[in-house]
């Protein structure tokens, strides 16, 4: 057979003679990395350009069209020791990204504005022998440099409201907005009044620093989609194609249609739905169902993308993903789930809804009240507006932002990335913790428990055996051994195993009756029903090793830890019960179920939560997307499938499962800073507003105590980057 | 006070050019790898690549 790989689907043409690929390159991170790729690329002749994004680990290349293959590079980067693939940004991270660069264009405007309005604005304040004139002079001055500047850069203010406003609701950038309007309008008709006071500058002032926040706030977002986007790249899922009757292609996911006809190697991950139409096989659907053992599979069965085949070649038709019955069940459920995902009300958005009849309120009462003391509506007005200007929400608007922009960076180094803005706040109230087990408590890989007893020679041997097979239990024990040289002249008997000669003798691996080890391995199997055993014989000698998921490395300190903060831990699994019972003794759960099914998991959590429970669900099958939706915050490991990733608020990295004590630690010291920020500001208006009340916020007051204000919250927020935890804080 | 006339319309002229160049430089990609420019100044190769052209359609 031919065998080729199709990257086509991922070039874009830069103009006629130029071809551009992105790439999501791993392991990238400092200028010695960036120096090896670029140079290392740029040396293959036709290239134009290689060039490293070092903030989002991704690369750039550019060649002259048709003169070089894609493959390539992946190969070149491969022998300089980075992993890559090509990758093509997802619609919502463009999307992100063009509203990143619209906010920091409009905080550029505003800042330019705020600057030079300041030095505008410094000479009136000062006064001294000023005349009205010339002040007057600087008042129109202020005028004619802040409208333009706060009618664009106040757009995400306006659009929001009027899009709130619209939807009959109040948000946050009505008051806003109305504070900004009002204040400009003021000051243009006291300018155009010869009168003494105008507040061009704190309503541009205003418009900035509220723009800083929300830009943190977007460039969090936008970071997380940028690291999950590369993730879901350098999974790197393609299918082997046939595009004729004996030749195949490797191609991305992306471009396989249904009714196309796959190959499935032994050892392979199916990355799409479909059914077997040739071949016969053993496959793991441990990441569909959570059930460990294996099933067969032959013509007619239904495969589903994430499905592991075990031990024989299958050619599977594609079908659309809404064909597959499982599929179509957990679809259902999750559409469900994630309807009846009760809107949660963001902090920053019930502060605002307090907030905006608070402030329209005092500013109403104060116009009244003046004017019930006998002042002219005029001066009565004015105040009223210095009263909406002072208590605009500057150090609000930043509170939030500021602590989740220092929050998140802090989860993302300790191996937690955020899919949901509000994550941090749904996980700082999780009291209960609902487990899977397979994949989620276990590690994805299998792994050899019984090495200990074997001697090393034979150790080895058996590795370097099994590096020849595509068996996941051969591969285990091949990683076990951490055989790196593969024995010569293996054949390998479909089904049953390997073999090969060696110093004269004949070594075996593979099932136990092909290497004549049925007693042992029937030993093991009847203490052990959970594992999975691979025999391993020399000439008449002969090993088995068993083989089983293991618990992550840190499984148990990180549940116990959970507890110790009074964190209920509950575990569900799809897998059967022994092997349930046996994950949960060993962590010190007593609450656990097996074989729940997907329907079953979501009544469960739906349950707890009608107890009162907060439960923070961590699973990673296709099985507990549904529960995932349905649990008020919900996290997967990064060898997830794509279902539970996209609907997880938070993702985890690495072999350890600290992650998820870290994610809950990290958000309570968030929430704690936050709520401080809002106290802070709050505190700052319980100051302010008197003082505007009585009619003495001065423009000169105003800018001070606002800028004031938010330097001082922006500062509280960086406090949200460690977390002491018993003594010692996170890395 | 008449050179304030001359004086103050000069900084504002100033102010723009500072924002026109703010803008250029965002458009022009000098904002998306801000952790890569701060090593490619130290950088002892010269032969820094330029940033990718606008995004291809």
């Amino acid at each position: 057979m031919l065998m080729t790989r199709d990257f086509s689907h991922y070039v874009k043409d830069v103009d006629p003679q130029t071809a551009h690929l992105d790439l999501a390159v791993e392991g990238v991170s400092c200028a010695g990395c960036m120096a090896k790729i670029e140079r290392g690329l740029s040396a293959i002749p036709d290239v134009t350009l290689a060039r490293v994004n070092l903030t989002d680990r991704r690369l750039a290349v550019e060649w002259k069209k048709g003169a070089v293959e894609p493959a390539l590079f992946i190969d070149r980067l491969a022998e300089l020791g980075y992993k890559a693939y090509p990758y093509e940004p997802v619609r919502a991270e463009v999307e992100e990204t063009e509203r990143s660069k619209f906010l920091l264009r409009c905080l550029g405007v505003a800042a330019f504005a705020t600057m030079n309005v300041m030095m505008l604005s410094v000479p009136v304040w000062v006064g001294g022998d000023l005349s009205p004139e010339a002040r007057d002079f600087f008042h129109w001055l202020s005028a004619l440099v802040v409208l333009p500047c706060a009618a664009y850069a106040g757009q995400p203010f306006f659009q929001s409201a009027w899009r709130a406003l619209k939807a009959k609701s109040v948000n946050m950038d009505v008051p806003i907005t109305i504070g900004v309007v009002l204040a400009l309008g003021m000051s243009l008709v006291e300018t155009i009044n010869h009168a003494e006071h105008t507040y061009f500058d704190a309503a541009i002032m205003l418009i900035a620093f509220l723009l800083a926040g929300r830009f943190l706030d977007q460039k969090m977002r936008q970071k997380t989609r940028a690291v999950a986007g590369n993730l879901a790249a350098l999974k790197a899922e393609t299918a082997t194609k046939f595009v004729g009757p004996d030749e195949i292609s490797e191609v991305p996911i992306a471009a396989v249609r249904a009714g196309d006809l796959v190959l499935l190697r032994p050892g392979e991950r199916c990355a799409v739905d479909g059914s077997v139409v040739e071949g016969r096989s053993e496959i793991d659907q441990s990441l569909i169902t959570g059930e460990t053992l294996y099933v067969k599979a032959e013509r007619g069965t239904q495969v589903y993308a994430g499905t592991l085949n075990i031990s024989g070649t299958l050619r599977v038709r594609v079908s659309a993903a809404s064909e597959g019955t499982l599929l179509a069940e957990i679809t259902r459920l999750l559409d469900h789930a994630l309807q009846a995902r009760s809107r949660y009300v963001r902090l920053a958005d019930r502060a605002s809804q307090l907030y905006a009849p608070v402030v329209h309120a005092t500013a109403l009462l104060t116009v009244i009240g003046w004017v019930l003391a006998g002042a002219s509506w005029h001066d009565a007005i004015v105040i009223g507006i210095a009263v909406l200007i002072i208590t605009c929400p500057c150090a609000l608007g930043l509170a939030i932002p500021a602590v989740q922009t220092v929050a998140s960076g802090a989860m993302f180094r300790a191996g937690v990335l955020l899919n949901a803005g509000d994550a941090i706040e749904r996980a700082a109230a999780v009291d209960t913790v609902v487990f899977d087990k397979t994949g989620t408590l276990t590690l994805p890989e299998l792994d050899v428990v019984n090495g200990a007893g074997v001697p090393d020679e034979v150790f080895q041997l058996a590795g370097r055996l099994a590096l020849a097979s595509h068996h996941p239990v051969a591969a285990a024990v091949a990683r076990a051994a951490q055989a790196k040289a593969p024995l010569p002249g293996v054949t390998e008997e479909p089904g049953r195993g390997v073999r090969a000669l060696f110093e004269g003798e004949e070594l075996r691996l593979g099932s136990p009756a092909f290497c004549g080890a049925d007693a042992e391995a029937n030993a093991i199997l009847s203490a052990d029903p959970e594992v999975s055993v691979v025999a391993f014989s020399r000439g008449d000698r002969h090993t088995v090793f068993a083989v089983r998921q293991l618990l992550r490395p840190d499984a148990a300190r990180t549940i116990d830890a959970l507890l110790n903060r009074g964190i209920a831990v509950e575990l569900l699994s799809g897998d059967r019960e022994p092997a349930v019972r046996h994950a949960a003794d060993a962590l010190g759960v007593s609450a656990w179920r097996a074989g729940v099914t997907p329907a079953e998991k979501i009544a469960h959590i739906e349950a707890l939560k009608a107890q009162g429970r907060v439960v923070m669900m961590v699973g990673d099958g296709m099985n507990d997307a549904p529960s995932l939706a349905a649990a008020h915050v919900s996290m997967s490991p990064i060898s997830a499938t794509h279902l539970s990733q996209a609907t997880a608020d938070l993702v985890f990295l690495g072999k350890e499962l600290a992650p998820v004590l870290a994610a809950i630690d990290y958000s309570r010291k968030a929430m704690a800073v936050m709520r401080e920020n809002l106290t802070l500001a709050i505190g700052y208006n319980v100051l302010a507003v008197p003082i505007a009340i009585a009619g003495l916020a001065t423009p000169l007051i105003a800018a001070l105590a606002m800028s004031g204000s938010s330097i001082l919250v922006m500062l509280n927020a960086m406090r949200a980057r460690r977390v002491r935890l018993g003594g010692a804080s996170w890395k | 006070m008449e050179v304030m006339v001359f004086l103050v319309p000069l900084a504002l002229m100033l102010g723009l050019l500072g924002l026109a160049a703010f803008l250029w430089s965002l458009k022009s990609g000098q904002y998306e790898d801000l952790d890569g420019a701060a090593w490619r100044a130290i950088s002892d190769d010269d032969q820094t690549p330029r940033p990718p052209a606008k995004e291809p359609a």
